[in-house]
């Protein structure tokens, strides 16, 4: 080891290498390309997988959304094209029936997928805006950002039926001025007084939901809009562990026995599957993770293979050089060394060079996206990674350099020293 | 200094083989200055490759300073070369990217002697041979004569038991010659042994026995009066 400390050594390593430098330059360029390769790919990568998890972030990911449609079959003596109703009652049947399921929210809504929005009126400011009917579970599955001093829907406003209300952000800004706390403030909504309890964020983002939506319980949802034990649609989360696919058919499964439907009818009952897409996001961010690894590993190698043929070339060059080394007294063990430690030191060198430049790219590209809506965070790449890949670069550069290393000492010193 | 008994050395060219050494006998005692001559392809340079254990005998022995030089593996024989053995070759093989002094150090680095030590000592060699004032200069700034002085301090600086110079002046014009002999014969008035390959008589003069080579054995070994090389530069 102490050789790779000793001046001498690097002086020597310098020498050759600046001797010439066109040579050189290319060679580093080969290993230097691979490496931003594999740095630039497995980042953006990895800031596309970051990307897709923020923008579901406020929504568990195994969730899903079942609503009921038409029949598409008759059944027990109904006729074709019955139109379905989820009830209340469904709620308890599917939590009594299926154990994967960790919590469901039956939610109602106006003028998100049909009605029109409410009319919503302070004193000379009006405007409109969603209505969900909603119990306080619905939070456990999708996170809903408060500001400070606000609450969501509780258990006692269900009970009571209070008529209280969460608006979004703009709707705040519609009909509030700035200074003004919308907490505690009254405002109607198709007519009827509520009490505003909370402002929530709006994330971008997350699905159909938007910075006007307003959120009250699903009993004064139901008393205001005259909806019996009707439900627009389920939110379920399964259990992290639980298999969302086999979830959502058993969910339409007891769905079309409960609301008598033909088993096989692949219509009646809609759902979209969350849990479904985001495992195929992730396979793509993950796919993308491993081709980059295949593609920056198999530009390497190449960039690695051309350093080792440069050395062999230089070798060739070099041998009388290294012939009259060894008669100066060099041992063959010192030579191949030599050889050995340019070869690493070169495939470092151009290894860290890439990495720089990998991470100006991946840093480019982040501020390029920051505040766009593509779906890309954090381009980062864990430091292990980097090492990992340096770690490789020093073996391969030790492999590779073998070959010319020990093409240089396979010569008899009187055979270099012959060599014009 | 140096013993050889009965030395054979073949070169082998696919199904033939050149007998180039046909049983040399020959001693060095220390501090002599001795010219081996010889026509062109005599087998002068194959008899000191020999001797500086680049190349290895087919028969024979070889001692060297009371040790015999027999199977040596690559490693053994550089560390020897390294610590017995000068060599000055004809066409001087300074290593090109490497200062003088570098250059003169070189033999050092592979003693195992530090790099303070080594650059004094490489310029206390460097002095001796006249050049101190060219010290960092690269081989591509020197003149021939210059190169080859370089070289005989970077043969003395790993103090050895035995300078050994292929045609040390075959590439030098006449009063260039005169003054790297002129050096050389003062570094063996200093008590160091050292052997010179060469087919110009008026170098092989300039040293104090001559030994000639004449298809693969030794046909005359004499000892002469030296011509001095200071009266000519
Ligand atoms: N490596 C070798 N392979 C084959 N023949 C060689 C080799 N080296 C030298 N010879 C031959 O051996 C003979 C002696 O060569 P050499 O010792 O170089 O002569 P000199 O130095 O006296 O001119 C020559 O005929 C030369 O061609
Ligand atoms: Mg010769």
């Amino acid at each position: 080891m102490k050789f790779i400390f000793d001046s001498n050594t690097w002086q020597e390593i310098f020498g050759s290498i600046g001797k010439n430098k066109t040579r050189t330059a290319i060679t580093v360029i080969g290993v230097l390309w691979g490496i931003f390769i594999y740095i630039a790919l497995a980042g953006a990568a990895k800031g596309l997988d970051n990307g897709f998890e923020r923008a579901f972030e406020s929504t568990a990911m195994n969730s899903m959304f079942v609503w009921a449609q038409s029949t598409s079959m008759p059944y027990e003596g109904f006729k074709t094209g019955r139109s379905l109703q989820l009830k209340l009652d469904d709620v308890n049947t599917l939590k009594n029936r299926i154990p994967e399921i960790q919590y469901i929210a039956p939610r109602n809504a106006k003028g998100v997928f049909g009605g029109s929005q409410a009319a919503v009126v302070r004193g000379q400011k009006s405007g409109t805006a969603p209505v969900y009917g909603d119990f306080p579970i619905y939070t456990k599955i999708a996170t809903k950002k408060i500001y400070d001093g606000g609450r969501f829907i509780n258990d006692e406003d269900i009970e009571e039926a209070r008529k209280v209300v969460v608006i979004g952000e703009r709707t705040q800004k519609e009909l509030f001025d700035e200074e003004e706390n919308p907490i505690g403030e009254f405002i109607r909504v198709d007519n009827i007084y509520f009490q505003i309890v909370g402002v929530h964020k709006y994330v971008p983002g997350g699905g159909f939901e938007g910075d006007t939506d307003m959120y009250i319980p699903y009993s004064t949802y139901k008393k205001l809009y005259n909806t019996g034990e009707n439900v627009d649609w389920l939110t379920i989360a399964a259990y992290d562990d639980a298999d969302v696919i086999q979830a959502e058919k058993d969910v339409k499964a007891v769905l079309k026995s409960i609301h008598r439907v033909n088993p096989d009818d692949e219509r009646a009952i809609g759902a979209f599957n969350l849990g479904e897409i985001f495992n195929r996001i992730t396979g793509f961010a993950k796919g993308l993770t491993f081709l980059s690894l295949i593609v920056g590993i198999a530009t390497i190698l190449a960039g690695v293979i051309s350093i080792g043929n440069i050395l062999l070339i230089s070798v060739k060059e070099r041998t009388k050089e290294l012939g009259v080394r060894r008669a100066l007294g060099a041992t063959p063990r010192e030579v191949r060394n030599l050889i050995l430690l340019e070869s690493v030191f070169l495939t470092v060198v151009s290894g860290i060079m890439g990495i720089v430049l990998g991470a100006l790219v991946l840093y480019g590209i982040d501020s390029a996206t920051h505040d766009s809506d593509f779906p890309y965070t954090n381009p980062t790449l864990p430091i292990s990674y980097v090492l990992g890949a340096l770690g490789i670069m020093v073996v391969l550069g030790t492999l590779i350099g073998l070959i010319p290393a020990q093409r240089a000492v396979s010569i008899k010193p009187i055979d270099a020293l012959r060599e014009e | 200094m140096i013993e050889i008994k009965d030395l054979h050395k073949s070169y082998k060219m696919g199904s033939n083989s050149l007998h180039v050494l046909k049983g040399i006998n020959f001693n060095v005692e220390e501090g002599e200055l001795v010219a081996i001559m010889g026509s062109s392809g005599s087998g002068k340079s194959t008899l000191l490759n020999i001797l500086g254990m680049l190349d290895v005998l087919d028969e024979g022995t070889y001692t060297l300073d009371g040790v015999p030089i027999i199977n040596l593996n690559e490693t053994k024989a550089a560390k020897y070369r390294n610590k017995f053995l000068g060599f000055i070759f004809q066409s001087f093989n300074l290593i090109n990217y490497k200062s003088a002094a570098e250059n003169v150090a070189l033999p050092l680095y592979y003693q195992g002697v530090g790099r303070k030590e080594r650059q004094v000592k490489a310029l206390k060699y460097l002095e001796q041979v006249g050049l101190k004032q060219w010290a960092g200069h690269l081989p591509s700034e020197l003149s021939g004569g210059q190169k080859q002085r370089v070289a005989i301090a970077r043969a003395l600086a790993a103090e050895p038991k035995v300078l050994m110079a292929d045609e040390p002046t075959g590439a030098l014009d006449s009063k260039t010659s005169y003054e790297v002999m002129d050096l050389l014969q003062k570094i063996n008035d200093a008590g160091n042994t050292i052997l010179i390959v060469t087919h110009e008589p008026d170098i092989a003069d300039m040293c104090k026995r001559i030994v000639h080579l004449k298809d693969g054995v030794i046909v005359e070994d004499k000892m002469v009066d030296q011509v001095r090389a200071s009266q000519y530069v």
